[in-house]
């Protein structure tokens, strides 16, 4: 009566096939040695006013004009003059990151939920959503300003696309990865399908789901920035585009620092996430 | 004992699995009656089904044909009577060693009676690792847990499936005495399938020998020593034959099966 079910095994199936996977152990902040002492936090600090004031000095002794490479000094003045100006243009990028990504998220975490306990629907999906991932979101942009004008829209719905399939591909990595054992454990107290989902399934992917959701925030930040330099006349992309335009190299580097340090915090933040609720596997 | 319904009867089971290259009969009309009270240990060769036997007492698959009959009522799926302790410790490593646990009760929507938890992680000598995760326990300790989880809402029959092969000599001794412990306290119907003879034999009332493709109860055997057991026992000349006799039971199956594969033609020329 029952010639269908699975020979009982214990291995562990799926592309990652076990727990060797996961934020904390794919973090560059965790594969490097921790800072201790305050000797270190000075020998790092000593480091760093070397190289800065190197290349200060450099670019003094041959004279390098400021519109080929502005010197430091004058990139952190043009950051402080300039940092009232500049904020609202931050506040922008991060509206339409943040609704991007929340949007392409959801969406690309639901889809991965709801597509690895179809097996036969995953097949047929799959291909359409590497395709999502591998094409550069950039390029719809002047379609969707064409569509959608020149506001908040076009970027918000080119950082969704882009950061969604980001987060739903490695998401379905995490679901896909099932442990019979665990899954016969909850069905041998008589656990419902929801409740393996719920209890042992989601958990279990928990630390793919935040690779994927720092992946794509990432994925997201690029797409916004882009999207901002392609058109439109706010966001730290415009301000990109507006002061090379202008030959203001001080601030266009000063633009550059703000998007280092934005994505160094997202960064951290999902690393932090990651690390207080998936830190198991570590 | 042998006039009173047994706890479990097992009814001519059989199952078939369906495999790429074919029908695989893993189970092949296995008979047996298990008592309340009673500890039974299986023993066999790898794909001899003990695995398969043991997931249709638990209800966690159904049989192609025959049944399982738990106190007179036929088995169909997960059963509140049943605990299961599987191969390793199989806890969940995102939860600490409590709420590993209280897992059962989650599942089924029930308070956990913590009196009761509290006396088996006591009994195990587990105290105060409650707050431990799984990766910051050894073998030994992670299979303690896995036991209290599954004792923790007083199952009648236990199954337990090849539980300690993970586990060193010296520590798998350990928890042999620990089984018997809590058997001798609770009366708990047992079913244990292990790779050890010294084990089988140990904690068996009765051994069952299967042997493989397709899997069947080849042999039975009591062993007659009374509880709870020393490790001396284990050195003792019954002790010694039955093992010898368990060995070459699942060697001898194994080989002769082998011979035949590899021979076709020699039932036709005399044996040398």
């Amino acid at each position: 009566m029952d010639k269908t079910d699975a020979i009982p095994d214990f291995s562990k199936s799926g592309a990652s096939g076990g727990g060797e996977l996961g934020v904390a152990n794919m973090s560059a902040l965790t594969s490097g040695p921790g800072i201790s002492s305050f000797r270190d936090v000075a020998i790092i600090a000593a480091v760093a006013v070397v190289v800065i004031g190197g290349i200060e000095l450099l670019l003094n002794i041959f004279a390098v004009p400021q519109y080929v490479l502005p010197k430091p000094s004058e990139i952190g003045v043009a950051l402080v003059t300039d940092f009232w100006f500049i904020l609202p243009h931050l506040g922008h990028t991060l509206v339409e990151l943040f609704s991007g990504f929340s949007i392409g998220a959801l969406i690309g975490l639901i889809l991965a939920a709801v597509i690895t306990q179809f097996p036969f629907a995953e097949k047929i999906i799959t291909p359409y959503i590497l395709l999502l991932v591998t094409t550069p979101m950039l390029a719809l942009v002047p379609l969707l300003i064409l569509r959608f004008g020149f506001g908040y829209e076009p970027r918000i719905i080119a950082v969704a696309l882009a950061s969604g399939p980001m987060v739903m591909i490695n998401a379905a990595t995490g679901f896909r990865r099932v442990d019979s054992g665990k899954i016969a454990l909850a069905r041998s107290y008589g656990a419902s399908t929801l409740q393996i989902f719920w209890k042992v399934r989601a958990p279990m992917a928990l630390p793919m789901i935040f690779v994927g959701l720092m992946v794509g925030s990432i994925f997201g930040l690029l797409t916004a920035v882009g999207a901002e330099m392609v058109g439109g006349g706010f966001g730290l992309g415009n301000r990109l585009t507006s002061y090379s335009s202008m030959i203001q190299m001080p601030q266009f580097f000063a633009v550059v620092m703000i998007l280092s340090t934005l994505g160094i915090l997202i960064y951290i933040l999902f690393f932090l996430l990651g690390k207080k609720f998936a830190s198991w596997e570590a | 004992m042998s006039s009173l319904e047994p706890k479990l009867r097992i009814k001519a089971a059989t199952k078939v699995y369906q495999t790429g290259s074919g029908d695989l009969l893993a189970l092949d009309r296995c008979s047996l009656d298990i008592h309340a009270g009673e500890i039974v240990t299986v023993v066999g060769p790898s794909g001899s089904g003990k695995t398969t036997l043991l997931w249709a007492m638990s209800g966690l698959h159904g049989l192609t044909s025959g049944e399982v009959v738990l106190d007179g009522k036929v088995i169909k799926g997960p059963n509140p009577q049943i605990g299961m302790v599987f191969q390793e410790a199989n806890l969940l490593p995102w939860r600490n060693v409590d709420a590993n646990i209280r897992f059962p009760f989650e599942i089924k929507g029930e308070k956990p009676d913590e009196a009761w938890i509290e006396s088996l992680m006591h009994r195990v000598g587990l105290d105060g690792f409650g707050k431990k995760m799984p990766r910051e326990l050894s073998g030994g300790m992670q299979q303690r847990v896995a036991l209290v989880r599954a004792l923790s809402f007083k199952p009648s029959v236990l199954l337990m499936d090849e539980p300690f092969g993970a586990l060193d000599a010296f520590t798998r001794e350990e928890m042999n005495h620990l089984v018997e412990e809590i058997y001798l306290d609770t009366r708990t119907t047992i079913v244990l399938i292990t790779h050890s003879i010294e084990e089988a034999i140990f904690l068996g009332d009765r051994i069952v020998v299967m042997s493989a493709r397709p899997g069947r109860i080849a042999h039975l055997h009591d062993v007659p020593f009374p509880r709870p057991r020393s490790m001396d026992i284990m050195s003792t000349r019954e002790v010694f034959d039955l093992t010898n006799t368990i060995k070459r039971e699942i060697v001898g199956d194994q080989q002769s099966k082998a011979r035949i594969a590899q021979r076709p033609a020699a039932a036709a020329t005399p044996a040398n």
